[in-house]
């Protein structure tokens, strides 16, 4: 390990947008052969918007994965803010703001509980963050049977489902939040450090790096994104869904797509960057299996055994590149 | 520093190490207590043991997480094995009972195939076991809803549910002992019997500090692959535990392998490897059916079960971190 790897990764690693090209490609044969057409307006729509939802959280999962941390609250998180957003709205246009507030004080809040617990009282990320989440889990149970709340129509038909060209809004908020998250990490201090800290803790604390600073940082900016996920998929939703985070796995998702994407679950390599690549593969493939009408359940058997082989290749590489 | 040692005292308390079993032990207690005061009927043998025997799958299931944590690996894959294994289970003996012993062993090798899928990728790939068993949780889910179209078919024999539902009945003192617990106190015997050989040794030496077990002659990979072999066979023998005493459902092992990991964590297992018994873990899962138990008894929704399982993993931790970094 080197001692001064206080730069950040500079190598996005293409080997994403590698696969993500050749898997376009041979799913647009495959689609061809089938007799269908995989670059329509409405696949490629809606491949964009099943990335924007996915691409949020892992957006901010990378920054927490970057610093040797995970979240597995985020599923949860994306839930209560879905709930949060559309309860404060309430159907009405003129609370749009508050309730996106709201939404980012809450998360905020998670985030900050996540990261106070890792940090101060040193419990292993995983069951911090798994633990904040079962906390959660038991409140949405409790308190939630179905959707609730309704989103406002404004919102709903922006965010939701307005496009630029073939380009929805949402899909635009996900480079917004990329673009933001590649600065934070390559031109402040704020994410030299965390590169950092995640490389090798003891090192950065040495050189002067508020390790725990650092870290609640990143969890509090995780959460936000699960947030933001959460007013994005309710506003295509319209109302409030108290289980919309864990039946669409964004949690394992989301942490599938930062290792797809290059970074190190072990932190200290990768980037936002190679996330959003891995996002896209995820996207595509699944955008390739709904034009043949490929059996759901298949699609998760062959999505398991994609993200295995995926990060096999990595590991497979970096072994060879440390021998 | 040298301090003076209370020697004088004879009342000296056993010294509390992390990774001990001390602390769930005390836990364990307190609950006992509680329950005790609120519903005394509870702890009279017929019932105590029909808690026993039904708390049997889950203590299974840590012990066999057990395995792979104390060898710094997780599975996150047993709940689904477990779903897997009892939806499996219903169709090919679909209430046939001469069937079922070739379905009991097939599961057996089902579940020890599926671990040795998990350790063989973790260790030989190189593919991190939270990426592998999480990889390997939706292969199974897909999977199985493939094979059955979406819903359970067929259905479990007699014979095969026994294993989960029947006791011996009028047995002196104790009332009734069911199945369940019987297989429970074999097995337990035999993981505290394994974690005492030489095998139990290099792994938690696998755990610990896996570069000095490779240097002094460990063949680590084959360690842990094993440690994955025994997560998965316990998966096996608790879905037909399980399946035996719940029936048949696509839920019947959801969210298990959290709960596994609560229970190993609460007994006071590192996370990482390297520490903690094995009795610990199986004790902590105890722990955890208690303490539902007496959720119910005080009327606390079935819904905020996940609260407090997650706060007390939070807390669980927070104090052992706490107190091992104050050594």
């Amino acid at each position: 390990m080197s001692a001064l790897s206080l730069l950040p990764a500079r190598r996005p690693v293409p080997g994403v947008f590698v696969a993500l090209t050749l898997t376009l490609t041979i799913g647009w044969l495959v689609v061809l052969l089938d007799g269908g057409q995989l670059f329509n307006q409405s696949t490629t729509v809606s491949l964009l918007h099943v990335a924007a939802g996915l691409g949020l959280v892992a957006v901010g999962q990378t920054l927490v994965i970057l610093g040797g941390s995970l979240d597995l609250s985020v599923a949860y998180v994306i839930s209560l803010s879905t709930l949060v957003a559309a309860e404060t709205m309430n159907g009405s246009d003129g609370a749009i703001l508050p309730a996106i507030g709201l939404v980012l004080v809450v998360s905020a809040g998670v985030g900050l509980l996540n990261g106070l617990l890792v940090t101060r009282f040193r419990v292993n990320a995983f069951i911090a963050t798994l633990g904040v989440g079962l906390l959660l889990k038991g409140y949405l149970d409790n308190g939630y049977d179905g959707p609730a709340g309704a989103t406002a129509p404004g919102l709903v038909q922006s965010l939701g489902y307005q496009r630029v060209g073939p380009v929805p809004v949402s899909f635009l908020l996900l480079i917004a939040v990329t673009a933001a998250a590649w600065f934070a990490l390559s031109r402040t201090r704020f994410g030299h450090h965390l590169v950092a800290v995640g490389g090798d803790p003891e090192v950065a604390r040495l050189s002067g790096v508020r390790n725990d600073r650092v870290l609640v940082t990143a969890h509090i900016l995780c959460s936000m994104c699960a947030g933001l996920a959460g007013i994005y998929l309710a506003s295509r939703l319209g109302s409030g869904a108290p289980r919309v985070g864990t039946e669409g796995l964004y949690d394992l998702e989301s942490i599938a797509a930062v290792v797809i994407g290059g970074t190190a679950l072990a932190g200290g390599r990768g980037g936002v960057i190679g996330t959003v690549g891995g996002v896209l593969l995820l996207a595509s493939i699944d955008a390739i299996f709904n034009q043949l009408e490929v059996d759901a359940f298949f699609k998760q058997v062959i999505r398991g055994v994609i993200i295995i082989a995926a990060v096999a290749v990595y590991a497979r590489r970096a072994m060879r590149k440390a021998a | 520093m040298q301090t003076v040692q209370p020697r004088s005292l004879p009342l000296r308390l056993p010294r509390v190490r992390p990774g001990g079993v001390l602390p769930i032990l005390a836990i364990l207690a307190v609950l006992l207590v509680l329950v005790g005061f609120r519903q005394p009927d509870f702890l009279a043998p017929p019932s105590l043991m029909s808690f026993l025997g039904r708390s049997a799958p889950i203590i299974l299931l840590a012990a066999g997480q057990y395995f792979v944590i104390v060898s710094g690996e997780f599975d996150l894959s047993v709940g689904s094995l477990v779903t897997a294994q009892v939806v499996v289970a219903a169709r090919l003996i679909d209430s046939d009972p001469a069937r079922t012993w070739p379905v009991v062993l097939l599961l057996l090798a089902f579940g020890a195939l599926v671990g040795l899928v998990n350790g063989l990728v973790t260790t030989r790939l190189r593919v991190p076991s939270f990426i592998t068993t999480l990889g390997m949780f939706l292969i199974l889910v897909g999977a199985v809803y493939l094979w059955s179209d979406g819903a359970p078919k067929g259905g479990l024999s007699e014979e095969f549910r026994r294993f989960g539902r029947r006791a011996f009945e009028d047995v002196p003192l104790l009332g009734r002992v069911p199945y369940a617990l019987l297989v429970l106190v074999v097995l337990a015997v035999g993981a505290v019997l394994l974690m005492r050989s030489d095998f139990g040794r290099t792994l938690v030496a696998v755990g610990d500090n896996p570069r000095a077990a490779e240097l002094s002659g460990v063949r680590v990979w084959r360690t842990r692959t094993v440690a994955f072999i025994l997560s998965g066979l316990a998966a096996a023998v608790a879905a037909i535990l399980l399946g035996g005493y719940s029936g048949v459902s696509f839920q019947a092992g959801a969210g298990l392998e959290f709960g596994a990991i609560t229970a190993v964590v609460l007994g006071g297992v590192a996370l990482g490897g390297g520490r903690g018994a094995v009795v610990g873990a199986m004790l902590g899962a105890l722990t955890l059916e208690l303490l539902f138990a007496l959720m119910n008894f005080y009327g606390v929704s079935g819904a905020l079960k996940s609260t407090v399982q997650g706060g007390i993993i939070l807390l669980a931790v927070a104090v052992s971190a706490t107190r091992s970094s104050s050594r």
